[in-house]
C-alpha cells in the first residue's frame, strides 16, 4: 500500500522520515495545532509552495533546466481565477472557468518557451525565461484596468470558502503546540496549567475548508510527481540530465522530453497559483509575479534538495518558516546587540534575507544535495559503516594509495 | 578574384541588374551585417510614423540610454565570453555603483555638485564616477574570489551562487545605505536643456536635455576606448584569444585566471559607472535599480551575441531606441517590445546579431 | 645519447574516470628529435598534454632540466621554455596571423630576425599577415601553429601529428622546418603516425601501447631492424609504410 503510494521512493533516512512525518502531521492537523491567523497563513503558503517547488524541481533537479518564468505561470493561475471571479461573480463555475482558461494559456506559453529552448543553448533558456517573465510582469502592472495594476485584485471567493461559512455549529477543540512546548520548557512542574493554557477553540469556517482543499491538492501533486519521476519517463529525464548526448544516441528525443517537462511544470504552477488566489483572497504583482518570489522558489528548491521530490516539502517548509519567523528570532537577538553599530544593523530584523542568502551560497558549495540529499548521504554512510557492503562489482573500490 | 565577382552581373541585361542589385545589396546587409540592417529598419520605420523633430529628440535620448546600457552590459558579456561565467549578480554592481557615486554627489561633495560653475561641478562629478567604478571594481574582486571562483565550469551552480550573491549584495546595500530611496540631484551644469534656435531648418525649436547629450558622448567615448583596447592592445588580443580557447592561451604562457579576474573587475567597474550615470539620469537611487536594469542588460547581451563587445554596443543601441520609440507611442508596451525584439531576433538568429564563434 | 632535457618516470594520468596513462617512462634527449609512435588511443596525445600540465598528473614525476615540474600550472611550464602544438593546432581563428604571433611572443615585441627566418620558412604567413587565421588553409594553419611555437627561442617543442591530413608538398616544407630547428639544437618531441616522415627526422624513438612505453631506442636501430618493425607493426606502423 505505502509502497504503491510512494512509488517505492522512500525517504531512505530516519531523520528525514521523522522530519517529513512532523511536517505532514502539522499540515494535516494544522488548524487544530496552531492558533492564530499568522500560523494559518503560514500553513496555507507551505501547501501552495510545496506544489510550486515540486514542479520547479522537476525542471531544475531532474532535468537541469533553469527557468525564471515559473512565477509567470503561478501568476497566470492566480490572476486567471481572480479575473474570472471578478467578471463572473463568486461561483465555483467562475473558478473552474478561470482555472481552465489559465491552464490553457500556460500550456500555450510554455509550449512556445519550450520550442524556443530547442533553438537556443541551455544557458540561453534561463536568460530568455527571465526576460519573458519580466515582460509579463510589466504587462500585468501596466494593464491596470483589467488587473488592478500595482494594487492588485481582491478575490471574492464563494461563500463556502469564506469566513462566513460555518459547517459545524460548535467550536472544535484545538491544542496550540507552540504554547504547549513553551510551557513544557519553561514550567514543566505546572503541567496542568500549561495544558489548560494551550487549549483553544477552533471555529471551523470556510477558510479552513479551503485549506483542506489545498492540503488535498498538495498531496495529490506531490504523489503524482513522485510517481512521475520514478516512472520510465523520470528515468529518461535523469538520463538526459546525466548525459544528453548519450540519451539522444539511445534514441530518446531529448527535446520532446524537455518540452514536456517545461509544460508540466508550468501547468502545476498554474494550479498552485489558483489555489493561492483562493486561500490568500488577494493577488497583486508582488505576491505572484515578482522576481524576488522567483528567487525564493529557487532557494526553496536548492535548500530542500534538488532532484528529490521530498526536497520540495522540506525546502518550502523551512523557507516559509524562516520568512515568517526568522525576523522574530533576529529581533530577539537584536535586543542583545542593540548599540553595537555595524552588528546592530547586520542583525536587524529586516535583513533576514541577507543571512538566508549567505546560508544559500554556503549550502550550494558545501551541501549541494540540499537537506534531503545530505540526510540521505549521511544515512547511507552510516549504513555502509555498520554493515560492510558485500564484496563484488557493486562495492566501491578503495582508491589506490598514491605514491 | 574580385574582378571576377564584380564582372559576373555584367553578363545580365542592364535592366535586370538595375532591379536586382539593390535587393541583393540589402540581402547581403541583412545576412552579413544584421545589426546595421536591424538598426536601419528601426530608424526608418520610426521616422516614418513619428514627427521629425520629436523623432530626433527620441533618437538622441535612445542613443543616450543605449550608451548607459552598453556600460552596464559590456562587463557581463565579456565575463561570459571569456570564462562562460554567467553572473546574475551583475545588477547588484549597477546598484552599488549608483549608490557609491550618489553618496559622493549627494553627501560628500554636494557643495561642489550644487554650485552653478561647471568646473566646480566637475570636482564632484569626476570623483563620483571614479568612486563608483572603484567601489564596484573592488567588490567585484572580492566577489569573484569568494563566490564565483569555486564554481568555474558549472553553469547550474554559477546561476545559483550568483543569484545568492546578488541577494547578499543587495541586502548589504540596504544595510549600508538603508532601505529607503535616496534622491540625487544632478549637478547644476548637467541639468537643464539646450534649445535649438527656431530659425534653423528641420531641427529648429527642439529641446535637448543636456544630460542625455553628456551620456551619449561619454558612452561613445568609452565604447571607442574599449574597441581600442580590444582591437589594438595586447590585453585585447589576449581577451579575444581567451574567448576562443582558454587552454591555448595558457599554453602560450598566460595565466587565464588572472586575465579573467582583470576582466571581471573591469566589467564590475563599468557596471558601477553605468549605475551612477543611470542614477544621475533617474535622480533617484533604490537598491533594486540594478535588478530592474538587468532585464534590459540581458536582452542586450542576448541580442548582440553572448561574448561579443561590438554586438553588445549595437544591442544596447537597439534596446535604447526601441524603448524610446515604443515608449513614445504606447508607454505600457515598452518592456514588452524590448523582450519581443529579443524573441524575434532569437528566432531569426539564435546566436545573436554578431555571434562569437568558438573554435 | 645526449643528456636528457625531459624525463617522465612512471607518469599516470586520468581523463574523467578512465585511466589513460599507466606509468609512462620516457626520456627526451637534449638537442635531438624524439619520435613517439603508437596506434590511436595508445596515449601519445595525453602524454604531451600531461607534460604541458593540461591533463592532471595522478602519479609519477616529470623532470625538466633538473626541475620537478609535475605540479606546475600550464603557463609556468610554457614560460620555462616548452612549446606545444596540439593535434588540432589550436590557432586563434578570429585573430589575424600577426596577432597570433604577437601573443606567442610572451616576452614582448617579436624579434625581427627571427620573424624573417619564419617568413623564409613559411612564406604564406607573410602573405596573409593581416588576414584572420581562421581563413587559412589546413597547411597554412599548421605553419602558423609551428611558427607560433618557435617565434621565441624555446628549449623543447611538443608537436602532435603535424602532418595529419596535409599534402605531400607541405609535409616537405614542415620537414625542412624541423631540420632547421634540429640544427639550432632545439629538442623536439614529435608524435607521428607517418613513419616515413618520422624516419627522416627522428634520432630517437619511443613506441607506446595502452598507456605505457613498450619500446625505446634509436631511430637508426628501428629503421634497419625489420624484425623489430614487424614486432611493432601491430602497434600501428604498418599502415604508413
Amino acid at each position: 500500500m505505502l509502497r504503491r503510494i510512494l512509488s517505492e521512493d522512500y525517504p531512505r533516512s530516519k531523520p528525514l522520515t521523522a522530519l517529513l512525518l512532523i511536517i505532514v502531521v502539522s499540515l494535516v492537523l494544522g488548524p487544530f495545532l496552531f492558533d492564530g491567523i499568522r500560523a494559518f497563513t503560514t500553513l496555507g503558503m507551505i501547501c501552495v509552495f510545496i506544489m510550486v517547488v515540486a514542479a520547479y524541481d522537476l525542471m531544475l533537479g531532474y532535468t537541469h533546466i533553469v527557468s525564471f518564468a515559473h512565477t509567470m505561470f503561478f501568476g497566470i493561475g492566480a490572476y486567471g481565477v481572480a479575473m474570472a471571479i471578478e467578471s463572473m461573480g463568486n461561483s465555483f463555475g467562475a473558478i473552474l472557468v478561470g482555472l481552465v482558461g489559465a491552464l490553457a494559456i500556460s500550456f500555450v506559453l510554455s509550449l512556445l518557451l519550450g520550442l524556443l529552448s530547442l533553438r537556443v543553448k541551455a544557458i540561453f533558456f534561463a536568460l530568455v525565461t527571465l526576460a519573458v517573465a519580466f515582460a509579463f510582469l510589466s504587462l500585468v502592472t501596466q494593464l491596470y484596468h483589467v488587473t488592478g495594476g500595482e494594487d492588485g485584485m481582491r478575490v471574492r471567493v464563494p461563500r463556502e470558502l469564506g469566513p462566513a461559512f460555518r459547517p459545524f455549529e460548535a467550536p472544535l477543540p484545538g491544542i496550540d503546540i507552540p504554547t504547549l512546548l513553551k510551557g513544557l520548557l519553561t514550567q514543566p512542574w505546572n503541567l496542568g496549567q500549561v495544558w489548560q493554557e494551550s487549549q483553544f477553540d477552533l471555529r471551523f469556517n470556510g477558510r479552513n475548508v479551503m485549506y483542506y482543499v489545498l492540503v488535498a491538492m498538495a498531496t495529490g501533486v506531490f504523489l503524482f510527481l513522485l510517481r512521475l519521476v520514478n516512472s520510465p519517463f523520470g528515468r529518461v529525464l535523469q538520463a538526459i540530465r546525466e548525459n544528453e548526448f548519450r540519451a539522444e544516441a539511445l534514441g530518446y528525443r531529448t527535446v520532446v522530453y524537455r518540452t514536456a517537462v517545461v509544460i508540466l511544470a508550468a501547468l502545476v504552477a498554474t494550479l498552485a497559483g489558483a489555489g493561492f488566489a483562493l486561500i490568500n483572497r488577494y493577488v497583486n504583482p508582488e505576491n505572484t509575479l515578482n522576481f524576488e518570489l522567483m528567487v525564493f522558489i529557487l532557494l526553496m528548491c536548492v535548500i530542500g534538495g534538488m532532484g528529490t521530490v521530498y526536497g520540495a516539502v522540506v525546502g518550502s517548509t523551512l523557507f516559509i518558516l524562516a520568512q515568517n519567523y526568522l525576523q522574530d528570532l533576529l529581533k530577539w537577538v537584536g535586543q542583545y546587540t542593540a548599540g553595537i553599530p555595524v552588528v546592530e544593523n547586520l542583525l536587524g530584523a529586516d535583513h533576514w534575507l541577507l543571512w538566508f542568502g549567505v546560508l544559500f551560497v554556503l549550502s550550494v558549495y558545501f551541501f549541494p544535495a540540499g537537506v534531503v540529499g545530505q540526510l540521505r548521504i549521511w544515512s547511507m554512510r552510516r549504513r555502509s559503516r555498520q554493515s560492510p557492503p558485500p564484496s563484488g562489482p557493486a562495492a566501491e573500490p578503495e582508491p589506490e594509495p598514491q605514491t | 578574384m574580385t574582378e571576377e565577382t564584380t564582372a559576373m552581373p555584367m553578363s545580365d541585361t542592364g535592366a535586370e541588374r538595375q532591379r536586382r542589385r539593390p535587393i541583393e545589396w540589402l540581402k547581403d546587409v541583412r545576412d552579413n551585417k544584421a545589426h546595421l540592417f536591424l538598426l536601419g529598419i528601426m530608424l526608418l520605420a520610426s521616422v516614418a510614423v513619428i514627427d521629425f523633430r520629436t523623432w530626433l529628440v527620441l533618437t538622441i535620448s535612445g542613443v543616450a540610454m543605449g550608451a548607459m546600457l552598453f556600460l552596464m552590459a559590456s562587463g557581463m558579456t565579456l565575463t561570459f565570453g571569456l570564462m562562460s561565467v554567467l553572473n546574475l549578480a551583475h545588477g547588484a554592481f549597477i546598484s552599488l555603483g549608483a549608490f557609491a557615486g550618489g553618496t559622493v554627489l549627494a553627501f560628500w561633495l554636494d557643495g561642489f555638485a550644487g554650485s552653478p560653475s561647471f568646473l566646480l561641478n566637475l570636482v564632484a562629478i569626476v570623483p563620483a564616477l571614479l568612486f563608483a567604478a572603484v567601489v564596484a571594481g573592488v567588490v567585484g574582486l572580492v566577489f569573484e574570489k569568494l563566490v564565483i571562483m569555486p564554481v568555474y565550469g558549472d553553469h547550474l551552480k554559477q546561476i545559483l551562487v550568483t543569484v545568492g550573491g546578488s541577494i547578499i549584495l543587495m541586502q548589504l546595500i540596504e544595510v549600508v545605505w538603508g532601505p529607503n530611496e535616496i534622491p540625487v540631484t544632478r549637478p547644476d551644469s548637467l541639468s537643464g536643456a539646450f534649445f535649438v534656435p527656431e530659425f534653423l531648418p528641420l531641427i529648429g525649436g527642439i529641446v535637448l536635455e543636456k544630460y542625455r547629450l553628456v551620456a551619449v558622448v561619454l558612452g561613445l567615448a568609452i565604447y571607442a576606448a574599449m574597441l581600442w583596447v580590444i582591437d589594438r592592445t595586447r590585453i585585447g588580443i589576449l581577451i579575444r584569444a581567451g574567448v576562443e580557447s582558454r587552454e591555448m592561451v595558457e599554453v602560450q604562457g598566460y595565466r587565464i585566471h588572472l586575465l579573467f579576474l582583470g576582466v571581471f573587475v573591469a566589467g564590475s567597474a563599468l557596471a558601477g559607472l553605468g549605475g551612477v550615470m543611470w542614477g544621475m539620469y533617474k535622480e533617484l537611487l533604490t537598491p533594486h535599480m540594478g535588478d530592474e536594469m538587468m532585464i534590459s542588460v540581458i536582452v542586450v547581451i542576448i541580442l548582440g551575441g553572448l561574448g561579443s563587445i561590438r554586438g553588445c554596443f549595437y544591442g544596447a543601441l537597439l534596446v535604447g531606441l526601441i524603448n524610446l520609440y515604443i515608449g513614445f507611442v504606447e508607454p505600457r508596451l515598452a518592456a514588452v517590445a524590448t523582450v519581443g525584439l529579443m524573441v524575434g531576433v532569437l528566432m531569426w538568429r539564435p546566436q545573436g546579431l554578431i555571434p562569437v564563434i568558438k573554435v | 645519447m645526449a643528456d636528457p632535457i625531459l624525463t617522465l618516470s612512471g607518469v599516470k594520468a586520468d581523463i574523467d574516470q578512465y585511466h589513460i596513462l599507466h606509468g609512462v617512462d620516457l626520456t627526451v634527449p637534449k638537442g635531438e628529435l624524439t619520435v613517439l609512435l603508437g596506434r590511436n588511443g595508445a596515449g601519445k596525445s595525453t602524454t604531451l598534454r600531461t607534460i604541458m600540465g593540461l591533463t592532471t598528473l595522478t602519479g609519477g614525476t616529470l623532470t625538466y632540466q633538473g626541475q620537478d615540474i609535475s605540479r606546475w600550472p600550464t603557463p609556468k611550464i610554457a614560460r620555462a621554455g616548452i612549446a606545444f602544438v596540439p593535434e588540432s593546432m589550436g590557432i586563434f581563428g578570429l585573430l589575424t596571423v600577426r596577432e597570433n604571433l604577437v601573443l606567442a611572443a610572451v616576452n614582448g615585441p617579436m624579434d625581427e630576425a627571427r620573424l624573417q627566418w619564419i617568413f623564409d620558412l613559411f612564406p604564406p604567413l607573410k602573405k596573409f599577415w593581416d588576414k584572420s587565421a581562421g581563413t587559412l588553409s589546413g597547411g597554412q594553419k599548421q605553419m602558423l601553429a609551428i611558427a607560433r611555437a618557435v617565434i621565441e627561442p624555446r628549449d623543447l617543442l611538443l608537436v602532435d601529428e603535424p602532418t595529419k591530413g596535409l599534402a605531400p608538398a607541405i609535409i616537405n616544407d614542415l620537414a625542412d622546418a624541423f631540420e632547421q630547428l634540429k640544427a639550432q639544437q632545439v629538442s623536439i618531441l614529435l608524435v607521428e603516425q607517418n613513419f616515413n616522415f618520422s624516419r627522416r627526422l627522428g634520432q630517437t624513438v619511443a613506441v607506446m601501447n595502452d598507456g605505457a612505453v613498450v619500446h625505446a631506442g634509436t631511430m637508426a636501430e628501428l629503421a634497419e631492424n625489420d624484425e623489430l618493425q614487424q614486432d611493432l607493426l601491430g602497434l600501428g606502423l604498418g599502415a604508413h609504410q
